[in-house]
């Protein structure tokens, strides 16, 4: 049985990750399956786990002018229930997992479990999220796509914890979000795809688009969406092809349980190409 | 690691390994096995309980985390009128067979009618999409919860 600590704030667990290098856990939905044994017996952890689910000072939505900071341990369903948060965001999260899950699940637990198929994570990078890691003599700040640089691979330090993500808040009047999986709920992503757009006066100012659980970590090419910036629907039109092209050679998925290369890589192609000439074409006009 | 937390609207506290998953406290020690253990992964929503109202997969909650937390388990629930008015239409639709499930889908419904007295079919497939039934084929449990959000106009 290995040491557990619940300490009564923020501060005594940053002083335990010092001490301990333990493992935090917030919610636990994705730990306690991963770490499960036989039915009636504890999960098996091999270092010390810290509980951080219940801590006040990591679970606050703080909005300012320029951002919204979210909590690292903020329930999925809170973050749906909370005003400040920003709509491209929740329609993602009303898609994760299930209503008992996301009562429970972390948004911080989803970005440090780094799944390729982390479906939190494709909004999040088109949103320049950062996450901000905390240890008991240094704050810091990255951008998520430093901060994941694998599958289940972070550079967070072993007396570090994720403490927030702070999104930009900017407005788009685009926004386009497709996950597939086998069934409507509760499904791991065979791949995602999320574009985010801004238009004004007929043309684009600003395109974010990124690919989930096609290759090691979420897709994000901000040279190809560099392309499309200034654009009008007809320029688009004719970028199609390229664009199309220059994301073909950067999404490589894998074969696995629940889907195949073949499939992923013409689904999130056909995606792409429906964002851009059904959804922003059309918008544009 | 001592853990309170309130069962079924009593205080209560056991002395245990904080990583236990908090079904088999809830089973083993305190003998409430209306919380049932499916796939012991969160897939299948047999061992939903409530934790301030809201339904949680205790198969996959250490103890340690729900640390005074609010629990409620079908057991507790079932004293209520709002679990008489999901019984009788439960019942009423055919909503119950092997009743494994059951205990699950009664919690989930409850969750969801709690925040929204007069949910739409959508709402209600939502709201029950991480419970399992291998029986019904859940038209029944589905309309077994409008019927309840109609006759037990009030409750919620």
């Amino acid at each position: 049985m290995v040491t557990t600590y619940r300490p009564p704030d923020f501060q005594s667990a940053l002083t335990i990750m010092r001490e301990n290098r333990a493992i935090p856990l917030a919610g636990g939905t994705d730990l306690m399956v991963s770490r499960r044994r036989w039915s009636g017996l504890s999960p098996f952890f091999a270092k010390p786990v810290l509980f951080i689910g219940h801590l006040e000072e990591i679970k606050r939505v703080e909005p300012d002018i320029t951002n919204i900071k979210i909590g690292s341990a903020c329930s999925l369903t809170s973050l749906l229930e909370h005003r400040e948060i920003p709509e491209v965001l929740k329609i993602v999260i009303s898609q994760m997992a299930t209503p008992a899950i996301r009562n429970i699940g972390t948004l911080g637990g989803n970005i440090c479990n780094a799944s390729p198929a982390g479906d939190a994570l494709p909004v999040l990078y088109a949103l320049d999220a950062s996450v901000v890691l905390q240890r008991k003599a240094e704050i810091r700040t990255l951008p998520i796509e430093k901060f994941i640089t694998g599958p289940g691979e972070t550079v967070l330090k072993d007396d570090e914890l994720l403490t927030s993500i702070i999104i930009p808040k900017k407005s788009y009047n685009v926004g386009f979000y497709r996950k597939v999986g086998t069934r409507q709920a509760n499904s791991l992503s065979k791949l995602s795809f999320q574009g985010l757009a801004r238009i004004e006066e007929g043309k684009i100012s600003d395109i974010r688009i990124s690919f989930g659980a096609v290759a090691l970590t979420v897709i994000r090419s901000r040279e190809i969406e560099e392309l499309l910036i200034e654009k009008s629907g007809k320029e688009i039109e004719k970028l199609i092809s390229e664009v199309n092209r220059l994301y073909s050679a950067v999404i490589k998925p894998i074969d696995d349980q629940r889907s195949n290369i073949r499939y992923r890589k013409t689904i999130s192609l056909k995606l792409l190409r429906y964002f851009l000439r059904t959804v922003l074409i059309s918008k544009i006009g | 690691m001592k853990i309170n937390f309130i069962l079924n609207g009593k205080n209560v506290w056991v002395e245990t390994d904080p990583l236990r998953r908090l079904l088999d406290v809830l089973r083993e020690d305190f003998g409430l096995t209306g919380v049932k253990e499916g796939c012991g992964e969160g897939e299948c929503g047999a061992c939903t309980v409530l934790i301030y109202g809201k339904i949680a997969f205790s198969c996959i909650i250490p103890v340690g985390a729900a640390d005074h937390a609010e629990i409620r388990t079908i057991e507790g629930y079932r004293k209520t009128e709002r679990y008489k008015a999901l019984q009788d239409a439960f019942a009423e639709a055919g909503g119950v067979q092997c009743g494994f499930c059951t205990p699950g889908f009664v919690l989930a419904a409850e969750s969801l009618l709690r925040e929204d007295a007069r949910p739409d079919e959508a709402a209600i497939r939502e709201a029950i999409s991480g419970n399992l039934c291998r029986c019904t084929g859940y038209n029944m449990i589905v309309e077994g919860i409008k019927i309840a959000s109609l006759k037990g106009k009030g409750l919620w």
